[in-house]
């Protein structure tokens, strides 16, 4: 078969490329030609058609974006922001975290389990080319109904998938989200946070500089997974169809990735790497285009030595090939024969497949004639910027409408509708299947309101610190369908407020927005709040965006899922073992509760059980008494004044009372202080926790609230086996626990 | 004293195994799996992971590991060695245990705190218990269904060599409820919970039983 090469284009100027089918636009395709001088190769077609995929390139997103930079706030914290592979953090005593969400939405739904397991892969390879150990993953997954038929075909996939790779790499999974909701039939949502660690001075960064040093492609061998369906394969031109029902979705071997995590960091120990990338997306394409984009500018690829799985892979294939476990490395000639042995060390195949030029250029060539001669910026960073229009949508003056909703008279069976129901009760048939111990550097995990990890024992040298990190994810679909702008701003307080009621200070923010289409205008108009929302509120509470990933096209015909942005933070516990437990850890400990409550029912858990409804308005962003409510928080921690803490957010103060009371079965008699007993109970004002002091604590967590004005309401006492609720209700702590558990195995299984 | 800690490709939990170690206030070595040296160690912890991957079935390729080579007519001379988890199916691949660990009775991998019942305090590892001992350990496998023929079960029973049962419901299916087991001559124990991760009050499980293994093999290396 004759290869497209460069001469040939040269000479074929008319011939007919297959971009349109490449999901390319016309006058994208005429820039390609524009910057080449020529029509391009197929080779070179592949990879400005990956590059300049929305996925890649944020074209639609990026104006939008721009304003997490513009807006971000003075932080020291930050090492590393936006545009590498992960923000990264210092953490204090020269050490760094790394951290980012992905989402993996689309594969997940066509095969669940491959789908979501390659997303934890991804995520993490983010992490170790950042030059960091992986230390925890977490996940937040958004399903339809949990009566729906499909969910009980995506979740257990999702969870087995994520349980098979991240066990299998041993990195605990130290909590995330499951949250159900009809709009996500077809659309489930599978974002996986990976959080990795390393010394502050020795961050590997995505570059190639250096003329002469050596590209070299290890870990797995390339094969035909992971190729879109809309790609150079489906074009007659190429290929003949036999080869174009290949699978769209990669398959992952965690096995390859714990070796690959191994032998990377022995080489970063041997400091034997100039540069570093994963190959995720995009594949090659990616990793040779951003490596010389960021590098000395040129680079020479011989892509006949690319190790193939498949021997019959073409070019254009090994370029858009997704097969994970792969990494791509720069090294200098004279530490080529020390990496090769690290990698036979650990059974990782490795490569020369070419090496750092000056020209300017990335030129490939396949059987000796040159197939790619481009300049690798225009592929990487020079992709198309799309202005989308947007608008608010038609309905949406009518959904916030104001709609008065019957009030129960039985609080106690309201509560335990709620705790029962598919949001609110427990995960463990979820995260049974996770290992939350292994590393042994897991202080808190789920159903704690954060992860909680040790740093002293995470890595070597580190023994001295006594510090510790925090991570939170969370995110809020029915508030943002409500009100984008404040719904990004909800779904950040909660993630802030739930990393500070470990006693942990919030740092930095990664975020993943799920969407539906960019190309409807309403859709758009809800991306736009969503982000402008997002990047005022982390200048608000001084907390700077690292990065994260967009996805788009969440949709099934025009009915789009809400929009979801995702919001994770990552905080600082300067002496882990001050960190503060979950819920009600001790008998004759005072409950008390801090933050104001309001009559706030718009977008609620009460409102969508009960009523099944969704309007109004979410519960108002108060993100100044968030940052007051975080600061007696950590201050009350550090002083040793917190037995226990919870976070109030879904279900209100009567979950959060309920939820308190199971970790260890200790109940408490509590009288409310409000006028509204349900308003009290189920109102999901922000800015609100709950916590357990010492009686002779009290006083001083008092003070220490007027000071940074922060409501302060004692509620009662712990202890006993029933949460009394006086003047209203008392259930054992025995009925709480078997309403809360038995709702996801009764489903599935 | 020297307690060898081996880690195979896919072994994931020898960073805790060796913390274990050294908490008791022991030396933890290293040990590599392609190396054909035991480095004169007075005892071995095998620890949990997928070693290979779990490709094929879990253990059988490490079984064939060089260390292994070096390992299997140790612990028949009486090296002691405690497998945990995944340790546990190699030494059962290597038949330095009998029976066999099998897909879990419910099919999903599980991870959770489980109560455990201490049956024979004369092993090497479990001397520091008291016989009818209840401890709290954590389980994490997909593979921990322990089955063995009658004829291999009732040898077991009589000669009590049923060190660990599951109490407070069987998570796995295991027959007659084991959790672990040991050899005859006492010295190689195998069992699937986890006492690496319940050893520190800060992290992992919430219970420190698992400090009971590390201190029984330290006390019987001294005494011995």
């Amino acid at each position: 078969m004759t290869v497209d090469s460069v001469k040939r284009a040269s000479q074929s100027p008319d011939e007919h490329m297959p971009y349109a089918e490449l999901g390319m636009k016309e006058d994208e395709y005429q820039r390609v030609k524009e910057i080449l001088g020529r029509r391009p190769t197929g080779s070179e077609l592949a990879i400005y058609s990956v590059m300049w995929s929305e996925h890649c390139s944020y074209k639609s997103s990026k104006v939008h974006l721009r304003q997490f930079a513009t807006k971000a706030p003075a932080s020291e914290a930050l090492l590393v922001g936006m545009g590498e592979n992960a923000g990264v953090v210092d953490i204090g005593d020269g050490w760094a975290a790394t951290f980012k969400i992905e989402s993996h939405n689309h594969p997940s739904y066509v095969e669940p389990h491959q789908g979501a397991a390659t997303g934890v892969g991804g995520i993490v390879r983010d992490i170790m080319s950042m030059g960091a150990r992986p230390i925890a993953v977490m996940d937040s997954l958004r399903f339809g109904g949990l009566d729906q038929p499909d969910t009980r075909r995506v979740l257990p996939g999702v969870v087995e998938g994520i349980s098979h790779y991240g066990n299998c790499l041993g990195l605990p999974n130290i909590g995330g989200e499951v949250v159900f909701d009809p709009c996500y039939i077809g659309n489930p949502l599978v974002n996986a946070l990976c959080v990795g660690l390393l010394r502050k001075d020795q961050i590997k960064l995505a570059t190639a500089p250096g003329p002469g040093n050596k590209v070299v492609l290890f870990g797995a061998r390339t094969g035909a997974d992971g190729i879109g369906g809309a790609s150079v394969l489906a074009s007659a031109t190429f290929e003949d169809e036999s080869h174009a029902k290949r699978p769209a979705v990669q398959v992952g071997d965690p096995f390859m990735e714990k070796l690959l995590i191994e032998c990377c960091l022995e080489l970063y120990q041997a400091d034997v790497v100039v540069g570093i990338q994963d190959l995720g997306a995009a594949g090659v394409s990616c990793a040779t285009t951003e490596l010389a984009a960021k590098g000395t500018g040129g680079m020479a690829v011989d892509l006949n030595l690319v190790p193939l799985r498949d021997p019959t892979l073409r070019p254009e294939e090994i370029l858009m090939s997704e097969s994970q476990e792969r990494m791509m490395a720069v090294v200098t000639p004279d530490d080529i024969p020390a990496f090769m042995a690290i990698c036979e060390k650990w059974d990782v195949p490795a490569t020369v497949i070419g090496e750092v030029t000056d020209s300017g250029r990335l030129v490939m060539t396949w059987d000796g004639e040159v197939i790619v001669d481009i300049p690798p910026g225009t592929a990487a960073d020079e992709g198309p910027v799309y202005q989308r229009p947007f608008h608010e949508p038609a309905g949406q003056a009518a959904l916030n409408t104001h709609v008065e909703l019957e009030r129960p008279a039985d609080l106690r069976a309201t509560l335990l509708q709620l705790l029962g129901s598919a949001n609110l009760a427990s995960r463990e048939w979820v995260t049974s299947q996770y290992d939350r111990y292994v590393r042994g550097n897991t202080v808190l995990a789920q159903p704690s309101d954060a992860g909680v990890l040790r740093i002293s024992e995470s890595m070597p040298g580190a023994s001295e610190t006594t510090r510790g990190i925090a991570l939170a994810t969370d995110g809020n679909g029915r508030y943002a369908k409500l009100d984008p702008y404040a719904g990004a701003q909800l779904a950040l307080a909660e993630a802030y407020r739930n990393v500070a009621v470990t006693g942990a200070t919030p740092l930095a923010v990664t975020n993943c927005l799920n969407f539906g289409s960019p190309e409807d205008p309403e859709v758009m108009w809800q991306f736009a709040e969503a982000v402008r929302g997002l990047a005022d509120a982390c200048k608000t509470l001084g907390v700077p965006v690292t990065g994260g990933n967009v996805s788009f096209y969440n949709q099934t015909g025009a009915a789009a899922i809400h929009p979801t942005p995702v919001v994770g933070v990552l905080g600082v516990i300067e002496d882990v073992a001050r960190r503060v437990p979950s819920g009600f850890t001790a008998e004759g400990l005072r409950v008390v509760l801090l933050g104001d409550t309001a009559d706030e029912f718009g977008g609620s858990e009460w409102a969508h059980v009960v009523h099944g409804h969704l309007g109004g308005l979410p519960p108002r962003v108060r993100l100044e008494q968030e940052r007051a409510l975080a600061t007696v928080l950590t201050t009350a921690a550090t002083r040793g004044l917190l037995a226990g803490s919870h976070d109030l957010s879904d279900g209100g103060l009567a979950i959060a009372l309920a939820e308190a009371c199971l970790p260890k079965g200790i109940g408490a008699t509590i009288s409310l202080p409000g006028e509204d007993t349900f308003v009290d109970l189920f109102s999901e004002s922000a800015a609100r926790a709950l916590v357990c002091v010492k009686p002779q604590h009290f006083a001083a967590l008092a003070e220490l609230c007027a000071r940074n004005e922060v409501p302060c309401y004692g509620l009662g006492v712990t202890g006993g086996t029933s949460l009394v609720v006086e003047n209203a209700f008392e259930i054992p702590v025995a009925t709480l626990r078997e309403t809360h558990e038995a709702t996801l195995p009764a489903i599935l299984g | 004293m020297r307690v060898g800690v081996v880690t195979f490709p896919g072994t994931l939990d020898d960073q805790d195994a060796a913390r274990a170690v050294r908490l008791a206030g022991a030396e933890a070595v290293p040990l590599w799996h392609a190396d054909h040296d035991l480095k004169g160690v007075d005892a071995v912890f095998l620890p949990g992971g997928f070693s290979y991957g779990d490709y094929l079935r879990c253990g059988a390729i490490s079984r064939f590991a060089p260390l292994m080579e070096e390992l299997i007519p140790a612990a028949k001379a009486g090296l002691p060695v405690l497998g945990t988890c995944n340790g546990f199916q190699i030494l059962c691949e290597a038949h330095l245990l009998p029976g066999a660990l099998t897909r879990n009775a419910g099919l999903h991998y599980l991870c959770r705190d489980q109560g455990i019942r201490v049956e024979n305090n004369t092993t090497a590892w479990t001397g520091q218990f008291t016989e009818g001992q209840e401890i709290l350990l954590p389980i994490k496998h997909g593979e921990g269904r322990y089955v063995a023929d009658e004829a291999t079960l009732a040898e077991l029973e009589r000669d009590g060599r049923v060190v660990f049962r599951y109490i407070g419901g069987n998570p796995n299916g295991s027959l007659n409820d084991i959790a672990g087991i040991c050899n005859e001559a006492g010295n190689v124990v195998g069992l699937m919970p986890h006492p690496e991760h319940a050893v520190e009050e800060l992290t992992g499980a919430p219970s420190v039983d698992g400090r009971g293994f590390f201190a029984s093999i330290l006390r019987k290396l001294v005494t011995a």
